[in-house]
């Protein structure tokens, strides 16, 4: 039954669409084929997070090698989630996509541009769904070099500096996540994350251990931009085109994020990573920081999408801390934050792609006025970034309220206060863009009011309506985001 | 440097034995080191080979973009293909067991398709790779 | 003995280090990408050497032979180096736009350039 190979076909299917789209060579069969995939993936994602819900992990061995031997696709209500995230995604990115790239990327680019995004999209779903630690790494590369070659497809120069220096640092990433596997190899003997956590139990000597979760979390933490391994950030997203940003921004550091939750619940357990090691304050302290260092630098930026870009640094920032915690309420909390943020910032830079394409740019001398230029997407930003404050009604609101509860059941005040005062920041940074848009006269060279083509200004709609039913609904995403805490914490010892 | 009368005639010795070097050790990375991977690097030198010496032009006329780019494509489609094949045939993706009657000549046939496939792409990419390096900012005359 | 026993790791280390160090220190573009290159082989070296076994022939089986090293550390190593190969590769061809486009590989010069531009 075809159902049956769906977590192999999740990661396959974009990964056979990408040749597929570089042998037709057009810019319009790549839009299409890129559009049938990823709606072929939500469809499948969806029904393996359905299948995974009911009846528990889902076990695929690759080339019908038994695992631990063969690599195991191992599809739970985790991976899955973060698998219907990323194509849901790639799947909303689509129609904005047609008249996004025509607009930013050069005509006979187009077909390598859809090729990459597919790659990339393989790459990304092929991360969330293996079992296998190597696996993983493989699938990791596939996602950021495409990331890198897409970034560098923007306008500005500044995007090709940009993506040298996310090349630079994310492959040290890599390679650092690779030593950290390579140090639980020697100790265990295996790669499969199943059978890893089975036998790290056994282990007498935990100075690898040791050794390998800080390579794995500093290699992660590049990936996710951990406070301070953020640098790489804020100009990729700034400088890359529009559609990408805003993928990006919704996936790649949550499927890293991910990765470092199977890390540490599934494959370290609870009791070694938080109370034999010093990773709860760690991480604690590092959130912490981000919230506040990353949300403060976001309210002095000069650029729309720098400013949200930061704004991203510090929402990870409350990720991590729910995963600070050590507990499966706070690691729920993250992950309902990972779906609601992902979803929130997706809407945020495709409406900052649909200005730039009526204003001529994101800078904000450039969106002055906007309230009166394009009404719509005005307001929309403004809803926004009520999620990114966490206003109630909002998406925001729900995951953080999830964290504020999770802290307060850890007896750990200091963390609600954090919370609440970087809320605080966050009102600051969104004021900046109300008082541009509305407090301001349009520049002389402004656009007569209307809003940017339906294709564009569609699917960024879509997302801020599904931003505020989350809000409102926040039941489903918070049922699912626990059960997906619990697949991960399971497995430990 | 195609002037120079010693190298072109090393090059055309050496260049065909290069070739069926990488022929060799593409079928023979089940017994010693080899594989698609370093098959299809050497194949792609002995190509770089020949255009550092008779030209850039020379080498683009004996491997023409269009081929290596389709060779790019194809690679990785031959190795999905033969996953696929394994997905129709009953087993799982990338099974060799099911691709031959019985499972021990399975696997030499999905060894022998999916290293052919990595050849392919990699060769293809090597190539394109120097096309575009070698072919950026200068005219594309032969050098004297 | 312990330090003659480790020997493979100590060499780990240094290329590690030396890697890592150029990568930091060093502002010209493409001598980053040797320095990223250097860290990347420490890795090679790191899963490679444990998986010969003291005594143990090569992983192909063959009559009379009982000890086989580990092939898995090739298989994986051999991944890792046709991903170094690729990420070598896409950060040259980003060093020839960005020559192309800013006139310098030197990043003293391009932050420079970036802010006369600001």
């Amino acid at each position: 039954m075809l159902a049956d190979h769906f977590p192999v076909l999740l990661a396959v299917v974009p990964l056979i669409a990408a040749p597929a789209i570089v042998v037709a060579r057009s810019g319009f069969l790549g839009w299409v084929v890129a559009l049938v995939v990823s709606a072929a993936t939500v469809a499948m994602s969806a029904a393996l997070l359905a299948r995974a819900t009911v009846s528990g992990p889902i076990s695929y061995a690759i080339g019908s090698w038994p695992p631990p031997w063969g690599i195991e696709y191992r599809v739970d209500a985790a991976n899955a989630l973060v698998a219907l995230l990323v194509s849901g995604m790639a799947f909303i990115a689509m129609p904005y996509a047609r008249r996004s790239v025509a607009a930013e990327i050069e005509q006979g680019r187009h077909y390598l541009f859809y090729a990459l995004l597919m790659l990339c999209l393989s790459g990304l779903l092929g991360m969330a769904l293996t079992g296998d630690a190597f696996n993983l790494f493989v699938f990791l590369e596939i996602s950021s070099l495409s990331t890198y070659a897409l970034i560098a497809m923007g306008r500005n120069r500044r995007a090709l500096t940009a993506a040298y220096q996310y090349l630079i640092l994310g492959t040290t990433g890599a390679t650092f996540y690779v030593i950290g596997i390579g140090l639980l190899y020697l100790v265990t003997g295996t790669l499969n994350f199943v059978d890893m956590a089975a036998r790290l139990a056994l282990v007498t000597d935990t100075r690898p251990l040791v050794a390998g979760l800080a390579f794995i979390t500093v290699g992660i933490g590049l990936k996710l931009a951990l406070f301070p391994l953020h640098a790489w950030l804020p100009n990729a997203y700034t400088y890359a085109p529009s559609v990408v940003s805003a993928f990006l921004a919704a996936t790649a550091t949550k499927v890293a994020i991910y990765v470092l939750m199977r890390v540490y619940f599934s494959v370290y357990g609870i009791d070694a990573v938080f109370r034999d090691m010093p990773i709860g304050p760690v991480l604690a302290v590092l959130s912490v920081a981000a919230l506040f260092i990353a949300s403060a630098t976001a309210i002095v930026q000069a650029d729309l999408k720098r400013l949200l870009a930061y704004s991203s640094v510090g929402q990870i920032g409350y990720i991590t801390l729910g995963i600070s915690l050590g507990s499966v309420p706070g690691l729920a909390a993250a992950m309902a934050h990972v779906v609601n943020h992902g979803v929130t910032k997706a809407a945020l830079f495709l409406l900052a792609g649909a200005m730039a394409l009526r204003v001529g740019g994101t800078g904000f001398e450039r969106l002055a006025g906007l309230g009166r230029t394009m009404p719509v997407a005005s307001f929309a930003f403004v809803v926004g970034g009520l999620s990114l404050i966490g206003v109630p009604g909002t998406a925001g609101f729900a995951s953080k309220w999830a964290l504020v509860s999770a802290a307060i059941a850890a007896g750990k005040w200091w963390m609600v206060a954090a919370v609440l005062l970087s809320s605080l920041l966050a009102v600051a940074y969104v004021w900046r863009f109300v008082e541009c848009a509305y407090f301001r006269d349009p520049p002389a060279d402004a656009p007569k009011r209307g809003e940017a083509p339906l294709e564009m200004t569609g699917p960024a709609l879509a997302l801020t309506v599904l931003v505020v039913v989350l809000g409102l609904h926040a039941t489903p995403v918070l049922e699912a985001a626990t059960r997906a805490a619990q697949a991960l914490a399971g497995v430990a010892r | 440097m195609r002037s120079d009368i010693i190298l072109r005639v090393v090059a055309k010795i050496l260049i065909p034995f290069a070739l069926m070097f990488a022929l060799y050790v593409q079928f023979h990375g089940d017994f010693g080191p080899g594989g698609g991977f370093q098959a299809g690097v050497i194949v792609a030198a002995a190509v770089v080979f020949y255009g550092v010496i008779f030209g850039l032009a020379a080498a683009r006329r004996a491997v023409p973009e269009p081929l290596v780019e389709s060779m790019v494509a194809a690679g990785v489609l031959v190795y999905a293909g033969v996953g696929v094949a394994g997905l129709l045939l009953g087993g799982n993706f990338l099974d060799y067991f099911v691709l031959d009657h019985d499972p021990v000549h399975g696997q030499q046939r999905g060894i022998f398709w999916v290293e052919a496939g990595v050849a392919i792409t990699v060769s293809g990419v090597m190539l394109k790779v120097f096309y575009l390096f070698a072919g950026r900012g200068r005219d594309f005359e032969e050098e004297p | 003995m312990s330090l003659f026993g480790h020997f493979s790791y100590w060499a780990t280390v240094f290329l590690l280090m030396t890697g890592l160090y150029i990568v930091i220190a060093r502002g010209n573009l493409v001598k980053k990408l040797v320095g990223l290159g250097i860290f990347q082989t420490s890795v090679y070296l790191l899963y490679v050497a444990p998986g010969k076994l003291i005594g143990g022939t090569a992983p192909i089986v063959g009559p009379g032979f009982t000890l086989y090293s580990n092939p898995l550390p090739q298989v994986l190593i051999l991944t890792a180096i046709v991903v170094g190969v690729a990420t070598l590769a896409l950060g040259l061809a980003l060093v020839v736009r960005i020559r192309e486009a800013y006139g310098t590989v030197e990043e003293d010069e391009l932050l420079a350039l970036d802010a006369q531009e600001d």
